[in-house]
């Protein structure tokens, strides 16, 4: 009798655990770095990112499995938005690695272009590698370092970069250091004079108003770009010289073609593109001395 | 037998109070800066788990130091105006990390490349000398409060209950709510005020609570 209800228990332990493989895709690896948890999840034709496992929804990367170019993710083909600013850019700098796809994404499309990729987590760095089809070459280096620490020595060496991405948050928990006005203040220093600078940001919580606030008061006036139904904002600017809308619109027309194939819909993007100031005019930007970012992210309206 | 200031305390309850309440706060502050700390060096070298390596063993190493120095100063005449000092010292020794931090980190930035022995030799710069002074306080706040040898054992262990639990409210106070609300600076800058009125709160003690020395 007890074994009989031993193996009927057995039963539906390994029912449960076969069709939580069908539902939430089957875990190819798992690991845990000096920085997070890291899982490669494939689900369908899709094989993804996860830093973090707690929420099902914290996918960093994904990958469509049958077409690698494809971009998934509507924040990484919106930061492709920064091309329009400036379409050929010879040296890429690009902050927080992911699953690459950002990178590999540049590199087809500009595969003479030099590429710095800073990364924190040399794991991450692996696992791009062996899962995501990511791979250095002479053109793309990664560098393992703090992101604060790559920009402030870049900027004691005067280096200088068209276009840099900052992609360093994952959504959980926030690098404070990275978001603050000394830090935007090093980054611009980087950028040439018609640089670019893209930033992944946060839409949804008080967060959004003080970082508006900090980018506000680095850049000046920027392009905010929001897509509907995505919940993601991308900053965009080029502090050199200020962008108008004609000449957005004629870079999409440009760029749509050899973007299409990424299924990255250039065309559309403009319209989402607005210099309107909708965060709070009274918030205070973040600085190396006040930043309570994580707080403030934690608190929605 | 030489005469001691501690066989002429008056209001021996109110002095030990005072003791205790200067202690806690010490125990409050030295958290808080270490915490704030992470803060200070983020900008230079990250905050990556090294750097947290880095400044707790400073921390730890310069307490250390202190306590064993705080031990041997109080061999000698123990009261409550060298007891103040330590406080006007800690006072002192913070004032670099506001007014000096960046210049000294850029310093540091440039010439050490590898950002664990950057964030190293950074906190000895910043977080040596306070450490060590406020590590005085805990041996030194002992022998205030002793009288009697049987009783040393129980004493301590009130004395690091008091301060133990101000560290533990100047970490909590600090991550929760004091980053929240203040720069940084002006929290620094706070500290090193109460950190001046605790040096002035011993010598009234000093004053008030210890009689002339008649014989």
């Amino acid at each position: 009798m007890l074994m009989r209800s031993f193996i009927y228990l057995l039963i539906i332990c390994l029912s449960s655990v076969l069709s939580s493989d069908f539902s939430f895709g089957k875990d190819i690896h798992k690991e845990k770095s000096h920085y997070q948890n890291i899982v490669v999840r494939d689900k369908g034709d899709e094989r993804c990112l996860l830093f973090s496992v707690k929420r099902e929804d914290r996918n960093q990367t994904c990958m469509d499995l049958k077409k690698p170019g494809r971009l998934v993710f509507s924040y990484t083909r919106m930061s492709l938005g920064g091309l329009l600013l400036n379409q050929n850019p010879k040296k890429i700098l690009i902050i927080g690695l992911g699953g690459g796809s950002i990178p590999n994404t540049l590199s087809t499309l500009y595969p003479n272009s030099i590429m710095d990729i800073v990364e924190i987590d040399s794991a991450v760095l692996r696992v791009a590698k062996t899962y995501f089809n990511f791979s250095e070459t002479e053109n793309v280096r990664v560098y393992i370092s703090d992101a604060r620490v790559f920009v402030k020595r870049a900027g004691v060496k005067k280096q200088h970069y068209d276009l840099i991405i900052l992609d360093a948050f994952t959504g959980e928990y926030i690098p404070e250091h990275l978001m603050t006005l000394e830090f935007l203040s090093e980054t611009k220093r980087l950028l040439t004079n018609k640089g670019v600078l893209v930033a992944n940001t946060f839409s949804t919580s008080r967060l959004y108003d003080h970082e508006s606030a900090t980018y506000q008061k680095v850049f000046g006036d920027f392009l905010n770009f929001k897509m509907p139904n995505t919940g993601n904002r991308v900053i965009l600017v080029r502090p050199g010289d200020p962008i108008g809308q004609e000449e957005l619109r004629n870079a999409a027309k440009s760029l749509s073609a050899a973007l299409f194939d990424f299924g990255v819909d250039i065309d559309r993007f403009p319209l989402y593109m607005s210099r309107h100031k909708d965060w709070r005019q009274d918030a205070r930007p973040l600085s190396d001395q006040f930043n309570p970012a994580n707080l403030l992210q934690s608190e929605s309206y | 037998m030489t005469s001691n200031s501690l066989d002429h305390i008056t209001k021996p309850k109110i002095f030990n109070a005072l003791v205790l309440i200067l202690a806690f706060s010490s125990g409050f502050i030295i958290m808080s800066v270490e915490l704030l700390g992470g803060r200070i060096l983020a900008p230079y070298f990250g905050s990556s788990i090294y750097v947290w390596g880095s400044i707790i063993t400073i921390f730890m190493a310069s307490l250390a130091i202190g306590y064993l120095l705080g031990g041997r100063l109080s061999l000698t005449n123990p009261n409550l105006k060298q007891y103040g000092l330590f406080y006007l010292g800690a006072a002192v020794t913070l004032l670099p990390i506001v007014f000096m931090g960046d210049q000294m980190m850029d310093a540091v930035f440039l010439r050490i490349e590898d950002p664990r022995y950057g964030s190293l030799v950074a906190s000895v710069f910043l977080f040596t000398l306070p450490s060590i002074t406020l590590g005085l306080i805990a041996p030194y706040s002992v022998r205030l409060l002793v009288t009697d040898a049987k009783e040393s054992g129980a004493i301590a262990g009130g004395l690091f209950f008091v301060s133990t639990i101000g560290s533990a409210l100047g970490t909590l106070a600090t991550s929760f709510y004091f980053i929240l609300w203040f720069d940084i600076n002006e929290i620094l800058i706070t500290m090193i005020c109460f950190l001046v009125l605790s040096c002035i709160a011993a010598f009234l003690g000093d004053y008030y609570l210890v009689s002339e020395e008649t014989d």
